[in-house]
């Protein structure tokens, strides 16, 4: 029986030939004890090295995924390398204005990136009590986010969309407008694409230069052609640079990782191959666990300077918000921006209708002092409405428009402006809360005011009477 | 820490632990697991290897590396100190891992869940030469403004006492007294003792829960009441309002003591219980709500095994301070992350799944915790209870999945948090159809007491009228509410009216957030009186919009905001108000 404290001393050793490859994953018998979650080397014919980690060990076996892929691998000539410690990627604020792959490889041909900190790309929990709760107005600059999801520093706020939707215009378009009113802080963009085509890829790129703020955004890159494997580490390399930026170098950074739902389908690929018993739609049972391993990086620390603000994009099979990754998603995050396929359809951009839209985390950064006094009723009174404007919609479509009562064609006539003055807005344009707000009062003043019960007396007369 | 090599590590499987070579170990056992001394529980024995689930993330471990037994089974330490702590699934102190690790959770830190040196000031009751058993008082320590620690003898023990300490500032590890128990053994007591958290604790049995929880929640209170001791379950999807519901019941209820589990859930949610108790008041003791809080957080991205064991950790605190005579109330958010948990070691285990990948012991494990709950007479012959409210976190919100089945069984109130509801932002969004109380029989004495008789009545007549509405609504579907007789519509408008001014509930608002027991009788009464009231007008010819367009119909709407607990008189003079325009309106019409 070997002595575990030999390990570090046995970590250099080679073993060639492996006993089996099956998807991305190999198996090798006879080693000497391997710890979990190891990093591995392993060297193909050519003598070409591919890093990969250790998933299951045990005294005859050691199980282990390959992230650039199998293919090419063959069984007797595969040689792997166990490191004896995690994998660690190379750290450094120079990474801002770079593009690498999901594994942290530059890929655009500069060298290889200083290395400030080595760090350990599974993070580790944060201490629930060195938490801040977030609670700083970030404008946007688009009204149905401002006004009624209003977004947070140091939120999870992920937009739930659907294949050809314009989910890329929104996130690039927050990308570029965010901003927190009062402060001038540095701040950086960290971009991961999982699974997304180099078109889509390219269109963030060009909207972060047009915006002239490419030297402060590092993006990594596993796309639709890369193995797909790597995904699953691409928003774990992001997101242990974004953390050395905010809380090492005390700057506010936006990650906007996408495409989400191409990241739980690499896991769904892994588990099955595994043989593990899955649960909804073949997708693992720690699904849950493993999603929000990465959206609970983001966040804002007790005495840090720097904050982490995560803008997930998933696209949602089918539509349909109750598939698991939605669904998931939804129950780890602090709300979700949801697109309507029926509004984009009637040329409303963004397409945020409001009501399965949520930020839970807008009750302590708005209101007076943070935006206006008026903002939480208002907010309120607008999601009431528009959601009678729904029934409305309903009961017209099945009794026809002219049964309707008077006040209920009032209802039709605030949805319609709702949506077209204070939801649609151009993909450039910026409006700040005020106006945002302002244009909320103008719509609602299509509404007789003893409809108006969630706003005070006095609010009507300051605002809706203007 | 102890150097009892139980076995070696056989195989590494994420959270779950093969271990060979077992010499003696026992199931349940508190174990270590290699250099790091990684805590972990053995939960499998079957001849000379075992299983063990590992607390902390594993990575590095290796087969052959060594494990060690406590000797003890996976305990909680009871005694001063709890109150007002912040722990996480296996009662860690989460400050105290602050202070040696920072801001991130690092691995194998081991510190004491109750504070070794922190002096309590402790007042003897009992005295040398008593004979006393387990659950009896030796004395008790003020924990904090609001909780008085009564320290008892532990559970199975008994015999003579023949020390006492005086008053005065002990530790929890120093001796308070000795028992010479009837084998003339000798024990030392302590202002704190251990108990294995997956054991209940004893009792002399169950009493009736006849007193209510009063949540200051209207649609609880009122349409959906619980007792003390009482079984919650409150399914919903993502974002209906689980963790907003528990936090008020939390904050506002009439419970001693709060145990917040945080089961697989965000971090900030639980930043935000911490940054928010200690600055609100609890109405009752007029002390800061933190002061009766114990906290478990064992978020999401902590490790999958501590999240099983945390709802247990939580309910075997909740017992200790039930045997003291209190009445505790356990919020556990979300049971369905402990019951992933389970279904995530139970596949690493490579178990038999049943549905949907979830072990076939699922039910009784849901069983075994809800049974933990109740009201209580404890040894002492005191009265205690246990009131466990938990969430369910159905995936896609739909109720026939397996955890909100099993749970349903189990329970006897079910608070359904219904989709649509929380998208029209119709707060609590808990659904007055789907939502069931079986405590209202035994709650209703207890009602007419405090409440008046009308409340009884008043409360079912807009339960009534709130299923009429369904029908109602399917027929405006159709045809349109136009095709309704006045009569009919004007239940339509009642049902709305009690929707936006009573079911509805801002926990945002400093006056809404909870309704003191006679001002939700009083709302109830006042619209109880508008639809009778109303529609005898309506028989006389008065019109739907003439009703509406009374001044205090606005008063009525607004009353939730504009009336504080304090100034019920207000309610009154709007009651005496909708007596006299009803009063004008029929005078008009006759
Ligand atoms: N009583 C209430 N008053 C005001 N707002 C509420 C109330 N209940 C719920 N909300 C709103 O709904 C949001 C979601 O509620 P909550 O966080 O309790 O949902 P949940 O059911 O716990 O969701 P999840 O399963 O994802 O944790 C809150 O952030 C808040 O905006
Ligand atoms: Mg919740």
């Amino acid at each position: 029986m070997p002595e575990t404290n030999d390990r570090a001393l046995m970590s250099g050793r080679e073993y060639i030939g492996v006993d089996k490859i099956d998807g991305a994953l190999v198996f090798v018998t006879k080693t000497h004890p391997v710890g979990f979650r190891e990093l591995i080397e392993c060297i193909d014919k050519d003598g070409n090295t591919r890093l990969g980690i250790v998933l299951e060990s045990s005294t005859n076996c050691v199980v282990a995924q390959i992230f650039e892929g199998t293919s090419g691998l063959n069984l007797p000539d595969t040689r792997i390398r166990f490191s004896g410690k995690p994998l660690t990627i190379s750290i450094s604020k120079d990474m801002l204005g770079r593009v690498f792959n999901g594994l942290g490889k530059p890929i655009d041909g500069g060298p290889a990136q200083r290395s400030d900190v080595e760090l350990n790309v599974n993070g580790m929990a944060i201490n629930p009590t060195a938490r801040e709760y977030p609670r700083d107005f970030i404008q946007t600059g688009i009204s149905v986010i401002d006004g009624m999801n209003t977004l947070i520093r140091g939120q999870k706020l992920p937009i739930f969309s659907g294949n050809g939707l314009p989910h890329n215009e929104l996130a690039a378009q927050i990308a570029r407008q965010a901003k927190i009113r009062g402060s001038e802080t540095e701040f950086a963009v960290v971009f991961a694409a999982m699974g997304v085509k180099h078109d889509v890829a390219q269109f963030f790129v060009k909207s972060f230069e047009e915006s002239g703020v490419l030297e402060n955004v590092a993006l990594f890159l596993s796309l639709a052609d890369d193995p797909s494997i790597e995904r699953l580490q691409t928003p774990r390399t992001a997101l242990t640079l974004a953390e050395h930026l905010a809380f090492n170098e005390d700057m506010h950074v936006l990650v906007v990782m996408t495409d989400m739902t191409n990241y739980c389908e690499s896991l769904r690929e892994i588990s099955t191959i595994r043989g593990e018993i899955p649960s909804r739609k073949g997708y693992p049972g720690y699904l849950y666990s493993d999603l929000a391993e990465l959206y609970e990086r983001s966040g804002m620390i007790k005495g840090y300077k720097g904050s982490i603000t995560l803008l997930p994009i998933l696209t949602m099979p089918n539509d349909d918000i109750s598939h698991p990754i939605p669904d998931l998603s939804g129950y780890i995050t602090e709300g979700q921006i949801v697109f309507e396929r029926d509004m984009n359809g009637r040329g409303i951009y963004p397409p945020i209708a409001g009501l399965p839209s949520l930020s839970r985390l807008m009750k302590d950064g708005i209101g007076e002092g943070m935006t206006r006094e008026d903002h939480p009723h208002l907010a309120s009174q607008l999601f009431a409405a528009y959601s009678y404007v729904k029934d409305v919609r309903n009961l017209a479509s099945v009794i026809g428009e002219e049964e309707l009562t008077p006040l209920d064609h009032n209802y039709l006539d605030f949805g319609k402006e709702f949506e077209q003055k204070f939801v649609s807005q151009r993909h450039d344009e910026d409006r700040s809360i005020e106006q945002t707000l302002d244009i909320g009062w103008e719509v609602l003043r299509t509404l007789p005011v003893d409809e108006l019960h969630r706003i005070t007396d006095e609010e009507i007369e300051k605002f809706y009477g203007k | 820490m102890n150097d009892r090599i139980i076995g070696q590590v056989k195989r590494i499987n994420g959270p779950v632990i093969e271990v060979m070579g077992i010499t003696d170990a026992e199931m349940f056992e508190l174990v270590w697991v290699g250099k790091e001394h990684l805590i972990g529980e053995l939960i499998k024995l079957e001849q000379d290897s075992a299983v063990v689930q590992v607390y902390e993330d594993t990575t590095g471990i290796a087969p052959y590396d060594p494990v060690y037994g406590a000797g003890m089974q996976l305990s909680v330490e009871l005694g001063p100190g709890m109150v007002g702590t912040i722990y996480d699934g296996i009662q860690r102190p989460l400050e105290k891992i602050r202070d040696i690790s920072g801001i991130f959770i690092k691995r194998g830190i081991s510190v004491p869940s109750l504070d070794r040196e922190k002096k309590w000031h402790f007042v003897p009751s009992a005295k040398e030469g008593d004979t006393v058993s387990s659950g009896m008082v030796l004395g008790t320590v003020q924990e904090t403004e609001n909780v008085l620690h009564k320290i008892l003898v532990p559970p199975n023990e008994k015999g003579i006492l023949i020390s006492v300490v005086p008053e005065g500032d002990y530790t929890v590890e120093e001796v308070i007294a000795v028992l010479e128990k009837e084998d003339s053994q000798k024990k030392d007591l302590f202002l704190m003792h251990r108990w294995p958290i997956r054991k209940h604790r004893p009792t002399k049995g169950r009493l009736p829960l006849d007193i209510p929880l009063v949540t200051g929640q209207r649609v609880i209170d009122t349409l959906f009441p619980i007792a003390k001791g009482a079984t919650v379950c409150i399914p919903g999807g993502f974002g209906t309002g689980k963790t907003m519901t528990q936090q008020a019941v939390a904050k506002w209820c009439d419970a001693d003591l709060i145990i917040y589990i945080g089961c697989g859930e965000r971090g900030n949610e639980i930043t935000d219980v911490l940054t928010e108790f200690p600055k609100l008041i609890d109405p009752r003791s007029g002390r800061s709500l933190m002061e009766r809080t114990i906290l478990i957080a064992n978020t999401s991205n902590m490790p999958v095994s501590a999240r099983e064991a945390s709802i247990y950790t939580g309910i075997t605190m909740a017992e200790y301070f039930r045997d003291q005579g209190y009445h505790v109330a356990v919020m556990a958010d979300s049971t369905s992350r402990w019951a992933e948990a389970l279904r995530e070691l139970s596949g690493r285990m490579e178990e038999m799944p049943a549905e949907e990948g979830f072990p076939a012991y699922l039910p009784t494990r849901i069983a075994e915790f809800y049974e933990r709950a109740g009201s209580m007479e404890t040894l002492n012959g005191e009265r205690g209870s246990v009131s466990v409210i938990g969430a369910v976190s159905p995936p896609g919100g739909d109720f026939s999945e397996p955890v909100t089945q099993h749970t349903k069984r189990f329970i006897r109130c079910f608070w359904a948090l219904d989709r649509n509801l929380a998208n029209a932002r119709h707060y609590p969004a808990i659904s007055w159809l789907e939502s069931y109380s079986e405590y209202l029989s035994g709650l209703e004495a207890w009602w007419a007491e405090k409440a008046g008789s009308e409340w009884l009545p008043d409360r079912t007549e807009i339960m009534e009228l709130l299923h009429k509405e369904v029908r109602l609504q399917q027929v405006v579907k159709l045809v349109g509410p136009d095709a309704l007789p006045d009569s009919q519509r004007f239940i339509l408008e009642v049902c709305t009216l009690f929707k936006n001014a009573f079911l509805q509930q801002n926990a945002y608002d400093k006056i809404d957030t909870y309704s003191v027991v006679p001002k939700q009788a009083k709302m109830l009464h006042i619209i109880v009186t508008y639809w009778r009231r109303g529609s005898e007008m309506i028989k006389k010819g008065v019109t739907l919009v003439q009703l509406r367009k009374m001044k205090v119909y606005q008063d009525i709407i607004k009353m939730k905001f504009t009336i504080s607990n304090d100034d019920l008189q207000a309610l009154d003079k709007i009651e005496a108000y909708l007596e006299r325009s009803m009063d004008q309106l029929e005078a008009l019409h006759a």
